[in-house]
């Protein structure tokens, strides 16, 4: 149970008050910190190395190589930057928002630690405009830590400056992919850039060498300097280690951000941790890794919980957000949901995401207006196909737009045409949906937390 | 209407131009900056001044103005009401927030009450999943919500206008 696991990243959780300096420092912020401005800077890149972390945003790329493309020493020939990506705009993720209100310190420290590895002095956390109270908590704790000396010129007496700002993007999901966070930081449109170079660490912001990490990644880098990237390495599984927050949605008794270690059963995290599936209901299908994902159905849930179990199954870690589903679920519906919430995110610099994502969206509508034709399943995947393909490469091809966007549409698309081919069917045939749509507000009465009008 | 930052927003501006190492870049905060000081919405005058503040064309600042959802070119109602309705919000019932909205408001979505207080929208997943369905009222964010609940905050912000 939830209880006996190691809290790396929720340590301070039930702790009240913890996105304080003071009440954050007894429970021990900032003395990773002290020790790591005592180590050599590739020492820390070292132990980032050693610890195994994969990137914590989707993509999950090991975190310690990333560092190491960063030009250290001799290599580097203009200004280093650190940005860190706290543009939480998967759908069903919400992970970071955590982070950020209950221990913003802890990513503060981090990101010290991470800039002081990789030599920059300057530091942006891009936070979307819509977490507003958040950014605000995070400009307080960065004022703090400017008071403590944790931040600034010659921080701690090491020599080594650092200055941090919160930047608030302004409401564009593509702007989490980390070339158009970049081009947004810069104050221009959030369009993707073209690769190569494949990592900003070559050119970055404002043409720099960047390192951009994710809330969640960057929060763990204390923990491993403090005990070690080779203790972190032994939590969760080979090639997947240490824990993961995950962020869990829908149709369970206890939704809510869970710290588990990677690898865990995604069964026991739904029936254990997360209370079972509402009021008795079935389970019916989950998204593990946010909405870009691929579904998985009630029978492949028994599923460990980590990049390559999820890859192998077919579906992918992504960013940990966990959307669950009961038996009142109808595919057609989630599926027009997800198309219209891509159509709506294209920045619409490439033609088959600019186009394919709404076409989709329209065919679905009119399937569910009850005008679909039987070959209208097959013009959906058709359009799939030349937008991004399958995520196991059997049907249409990766790369045709700029960015992943493509495939976040086409992939889940995909997945939920088929696997639940007959529902689609269903509705061509009949003009009316297999599973009559359930509407009402599902919000748990213990949740009904007091209306503050603030 | 002449547009000028009052004493307090050039501070809050000058401060953004030392965190960044060009102008361009203090554009996002600086819209956001704008928008709160000058009624709610980014005017062609506001665009004007912006420009001129950061040594950029009229067409710099709309380009880069015109891509994102939060930044208005038009007036809004006082309290900008925007609803979620991605996957897990739409999971737990966001459709039918809608509905009671739009009765108990008397406007659809994507319109703004004759009173000047409400603006109507749909939003995308706003972080805020494992406390659907929501919604975001300006800068707050109303979780778990139900049809009761929605009566009180809306009676609550009528009060509060």
């Amino acid at each position: 149970m939830a209880k006996n696991d190691i809290k790396i990243l929720m340590a301070k959780d039930g702790i009240e008050n913890s996105h304080q300096i003071d009440v954050a420092m007894k429970h021990g912020a900032y003395s990773a910190l002290k020790k790591a401005l005592k180590m050599e800077n590739t020492a820390i890149t070292s132990e980032v190395k050693t610890s195994g972390v994969r990137g914590r945003g989707g993509a999950g790329f090991p975190a310690g190589i990333k560092w190491g493309f960063m030009p250290i020493g001799d290599r580097k020939k203009k200004p280093n930057y650190v940005v860190v990506n706290a543009d939480e705009s998967e759908p069903g993720t919400f992970k970071d928002r955590w982070l950020i209100e209950k221990d913003p310190h802890m990513l503060i420290e981090g990101i010290i630690i991470t800039s002081y590895a990789v030599e920059a002095h300057v530091a942006y956390i891009y936070i979307r405009g819509e977490y507003y109270k958040q950014a605000l908590i995070l400009e307080k704790a960065i004022e703090e830590a400017y008071a403590k000396g944790f931040l600034g010129k010659n921080i701690l007496g090491s020599g080594f400056d650092l200055e941090l700002t919160v930047h608030r993007g302004a409401g564009a999901y593509i702007c989490g992919e980390e070339t158009a966070l970049l081009n947004s930081l810069e104050g221009r449109r959030g369009y993707p850039r073209i690769k190569p170079p494949y990592f900003p660490a070559a050119i970055g912001v404002f043409m720099c060498p960047t390192l951009v990490n994710n809330v969640e990644t960057i929060a763990n880098v204390p923990w491993i300097i403090e005990n070690g990237g080779e203790a972190f390495s032994e939590i969760g599984k080979p090639n997947n280690t240490g824990t993961k927050l995950l962020s869990v949605s829908g149709h369970v008794n206890l939704p809510g951000v869970y710290e588990v270690p990677l690898g865990l059963n995604l069964m026991t995290l739904i029936n254990d941790y997360c209370g079972g599936i509402r009021d008795g209901h079935k389970l019916k299908a989950v998204i593990p890794g946010g909405s870009s994902m691929p579904v998985l159905k009630a029978e492949e849930c028994d599923v460990d919980m980590d990049f390559d179990a999820l890859k192998n199954a077919g579906s992918s870690l992504g960013s940990g957000g966990v959307i669950v589903m009961d038996e009142t679920t109808c595919m057609v519906d989630v599926c027009l949901n997800l198309l219209k919430f891509y159509a709506h995110e294209s920045c619409g610099q490439c033609t088959p995401c600019r186009e394919g994502m709404p076409w989709m969206a329209r065919m679905l509508q009119r399937i569910k207006s009850g005008e679909g034709r039987p070959e209208d399943i097959e013009l959906v995947l058709n359009v799939a196909d030349y937008v991004g393909g399958d995520i196991d490469f059997s049907r249409g091809k990766l790369g045709k737009t700029i960015c992943a966007l493509g495939e976040a549409g086409s992939w889940p698309t995909i997945a939920l045409i088929k696997k639940y081919r007959d529902e689609f069917e269903h509705f061509c045939k009949n003009h009316e949906p297999l599973i009559k749509r359930d509407k009402s507000i599902k919000t748990p009465k213990n949740a009904i937390a007091e209306v503050v009008a603030t | 209407m002449t547009v000028e930052f009052s004493d307090k927003a050039k501070e809050k501006f000058d401060h953004l131009l030392t965190r960044y190492p060009n102008k361009r870049a203090a554009l996002l905060p600086v819209l956001h900056l704008a928008q709160a000081e000058f009624g709610g919405w980014v005017s062609p005058e506001a665009i004007k001044y912006i420009a001129e503040l950061l040594d950029l064309t009229e067409l710099d600042v709309h380009d880069t103005m015109s891509f994102y959802t939060m930044y208005y070119n038009q007036p809004m109602g006082k309290f900008v009401v925007e609803v979620c309705h991605t996957l897990s919000c739409e999971l737990m019932g966001a459709s039918t927030v809608v509905d009671h909205l739009e009765n108990k408001l008397g406007i659809k979505m994507g319109e703004t009450s004759d009173d000047g207080l409400f603006s109507l929208r749909k939003g995308e997943c706003l972080g805020s999943c494992g406390t659907a369905p929501m919604m975001r009222v300006n800068f707050d964010y109303y979780e778990n919500l139900n049809a009761d609940k929605l009566d009180k905050i809306i009676d609550l912000l009528r009060e509060k206008a």
